[in-house]
């Protein structure tokens, strides 16, 4: 059985396309529904493969002039804070949370939002922005950072993405 | 005047190719593992970001993060993804015969 799973694997590595690029989708405004893909993008860009990054309802708050440096974390709604639900929800809960976890990824050398884009930007990753949001929210160009390459639609988005793995954050 | 050229093919390497052991690195070196990874000279802009790398390495016993990269070795994001097109910091460790960087940044 063993050995029949390692002929499996080795097969499968010698076959094994390495990926192309990837289409990140971000559609949540939270600190944790944005870094990871902002992580995932510049990861992409360091291993030599393509990345495009597509903001969508709240996600589209990274991209904001007035609220890219108020991203927090959830503190409610979230268990993976281990706070109960009522304290989360105390005025303060979420801003010390994002204090201490801004710390931790200074320490790490994750930038702040604004200067992480930038970085995935100039990587020669594409940052776009979801035209339905764009429109729903009543926003404009002028409402963004100057690191956003346009305003899509979903049908532009897919025709972006021909042959690249879609991720959905 | 003789010398006995060493050549990439003759040193231990992991399975992507760095090199195991960082001082057995040289200049000559540096030009053929660049070759082999598709960038055919290394001009001083490359030289500037993988000499760099190896010194940061050698000093730390860490290779830096892509955003250290940007900052601190005179050449800015943009032009480091031009000179090393699949992947400046992995490229640039390679080069300079240290090993892979490690961590998400």
């Amino acid at each position: 059985m063993t050995e029949l799973l390692e002929a499996i694997e080795t097969e499968e590595e010698e076959t094994r396309e390495p990926l192309q690029k990837v289409c990140i989708v971000v559609s949540k405004g939270s600190l944790e529904g944005i870094y990871p893909a902002l992580i995932m993008a510049n990861g992409a860009r360091m291993e030599g493969i393509e990345a495009d990054l597509f903001f969508t309802f709240f996600g589209l708050d990274a991209l904001r002039k007035d609220r890219q440096e108020r991203i927090r974390v959830a503190t409610v709604g979230n268990p993976g804070m281990h706070v109960p639900t009522l304290l989360g929800a105390l005025p303060g809960m979420s801003w010390v949370a994002t204090k201490m976890m801004g710390r931790q990824m200074q320490k790490l050398d994750i930038p702040p939002v604004g200067e992480f884009l930038e970085l995935i930007h100039d990587s020669g990753a594409g940052i776009y922005a979801c035209h339905a949001t764009v429109e729903m929210f009543g926003l404009s160009e002028d409402d963004f950072v100057p690191e956003v390459d346009g305003v899509l639609t979903v049908g532009e988005f897919y025709e972006r993405s021909a042959g690249a793995e879609i991720i959905f954050t | 005047m003789t010398t006995i050229e060493t050549h990439v093919s003759e040193l231990e390497r992991d399975a992507e190719g760095f090199l195991v052991r960082p001082e057995q690195w040289s200049r000559e070196l540096a030009l053929e593992i660049a070759r082999e990874n598709g960038i055919p000279e290394l001009t001083p802009r490359h030289w500037q970001v993988v000499e760099f790398m190896r010194e940061s390495y050698l000093t730390t016993g860490a290779a830096p993060s892509i955003r250290a990269l940007g900052k601190e070795s005179g050449v800015p994001v943009k032009e480091l993804y031009s000179l090393f097109p699949k992947g400046p910091a992995k490229l640039a460790a390679k080069i300079g015969g240290i090993p892979k960087p490690l961590g998400c940044i």
